[in-house]
């Protein structure tokens, strides 16, 4: 067995050689988990402004809802969603199983929740700061949500983030619709697993080593749009 | 509506009730509170008609309610003919205590209420910052802006509206001199131009040199309304004399 040193030393070799499969194992973690954030961007960003600014009869059960949706367990996102895309499941015949496409499917499910979430907390804050302001101009409730969208847009990007941030640490539901089938659905993830359990512990720990970098990258993201916000004074 | 001589316009004229605003026993609470009373009071269409009275009078309420951010639980509103509503605050600006300034530049604060009203051009905005002094500010973050800046650029937005009436509460409340003679200049600059001022204060220098006619409250209802002259040289009761003598209201 390698010393924890040396696996390290081979992981950052692989990383720097540009070893062609991990590239691409890389390469489609990135499509998949950037797809499914756009894709959840779209569903819980509506979603979260009109739970922030609108009021109707069970406005507060649908909050609770979505945030409790925020901890679905991925296994059994992943569960669901194979259920559906088997070929005895309703959706079957799109023939989406073990596909990147199944893939992107679950992360957006799993993260749609965070988005819609945090960002019906950060437009309500900002709603209750601007609300008399805008009744007194007398706004129509689409020129209310697109200005609270562009004011609040520092912060929906860091939302936006966090919803990054999980989809791409994700295993266990790309691990259940993805088959983590080398070429095809092999992600960052599935690999580390999958290696880990071959005993291959470079690649795994390259992997990793990959993937805490992303995840460092994506808080320096966050931090940097935080003191961008501040120099602009607009936190 | 009643019709009765309640003020005069910014030439000395009289002005009836009827064709400003009026509060007919107006009452409204908060939490079984009666924080207004049966207030009836009538202002007239013109001028600056200074609204004074001690703290927890009504004085903010009573602004609202007249712009209908607030709705009153009993009695009428109207302004003219009009009830309060939507489509006479699309008539009015009102400047609050606190700016409440966009995340964006001065520029585009101005901009966002010009394009919310279908006319946003950059000769606008220009001429409405020159008109506030804030000629050279427009690229600066809004909120880095002094206390006294942030409230002109309340002043800007507000005029953006092009309103035919504008509400301002306790607006230089906690500025310095210099920004409250400025807030005070662009005050009777707008009352110049036609535009109905409705100014809430508590300072009675500002009202004196403020107001064409004056509305006292206290305890939420209106004790006394008159022309400035004779509000100021003959109070006639003893809530307000008591107040312009600078003494406490209980």
């Amino acid at each position: 067995m390698q010393g924890f040193g040396e696996i390290l030393a081979l992981a950052f070799d692989l990383v720097l050689s540009g070893d062609g499969d991990l590239a691409e194992i890389v390469w489609l973690s990135l499509r998949v988990s950037i797809s499914a954030t756009l894709l959840a961007c779209l569903i819980g960003l509506p979603l979260g402004a009109v739970l922030a600014i609108a009021r109707f009869p069970g406005r507060n059960a649908a909050i609770v809802l979505v945030n409790a949706l925020m901890g679905l367990p991925p296994v059994v996102v992943g569960l669901l969603v194979y259920l559906h895309l088997s070929r005895a499941g309703p959706l079957g015949f799109l023939g989406l199983l073990y596909t990147p496409t199944a893939m992107i499917i679950a992360q957006t499910i799993l993260i749609a929740p965070i988005v819609a979430a945090l960002s019906r907390q950060v437009l309500e804050e900002l709603h209750a700061e601007y609300a008399e302001t805008f009744r007194s101009l007398a706004l129509s409730g689409r020129q209310t949500l697109a200005a609270l969208l562009w004011d609040g847009r520092f912060a929906l990007v860091t939302v936006a983030l966090a919803g990054f941030g999980r989809a791409v640490a994700e295993v266990g539901a790309v691990m259940i619709v993805g088959g983590n089938i080398d070429h095809a659905t092999r992600v960052m993830t599935t690999a580390i697993a999958l290696e880990t359990s071959r005993g291959n512990l470079a690649l795994a720990m390259a992997l990793g080593v990959i993937l805490m970098m992303l995840a460092l990258g994506v808080n320096a993201a966050v931090h940097s749009l935080r003191l961008t916000a501040t120099r602009w004074s607009h936190a | 509506m009643r019709e009765a001589v309640i003020g005069r316009s910014l030439e000395g004229e009289a002005v009836s009730a009827g064709a400003g605003l009026s509060f007919r026993d107006v009452g409204y609470s908060i939490a079984g509170r009666r924080l207004i009373d049966g207030m009836t009071v009538d202002v007239p269409d013109r001028g600056v008609t200074v609204v004074m009275g001690p703290n927890g009078a009504g004085k903010s309420l009573f602004l609202r309610l007249a712009h209908g951010l607030i709705h009153a639980d009993e009695g009428a509103i109207r302004w003219g003919d009009a009830p309060v509503g939507r489509s006479v605050a699309r008539d009015q600006a009102l400047v609050f205590q606190t700016p409440v300034l966009l995340r964006r530049s001065v520029a585009a604060n101005v901009d966002f209420v010009l394009k919310s009203r279908g006319r946003a051009s950059v000769e606008m905005r220009e001429t409405l910052l020159r008109r506030v002094g804030l000629t050279g500010f427009a690229r600066v973050a809004a909120r880095r802006l002094s206390g006294g800046e942030q409230q002109r650029l309340q002043m800007a937005r507000a005029l953006a509206t092009e309103p035919r009436v504008l509400l301002l509460d306790e607006p230089t409340a906690s500025l310095d001199p210099a920004s409250t003679a400025a807030i005070e200049l662009i005050v009777r600059d707008v009352a110049l131009r036609g535009v109905k001022v409705i100014f809430v204060t508590h300072d009675v220098g500002q009202a004196r040199r403020l107001a064409d006619d004056v509305v006292f409250l206290a305890n939420g209802r209106a004790v006394e309304q008159g022309a400035a002259e004779r509000f100021f040289d003959a109070p006639r009761s003893p809530e307000a004399d008591a107040y312009l003598q600078g003494k406490l209201i209980l």
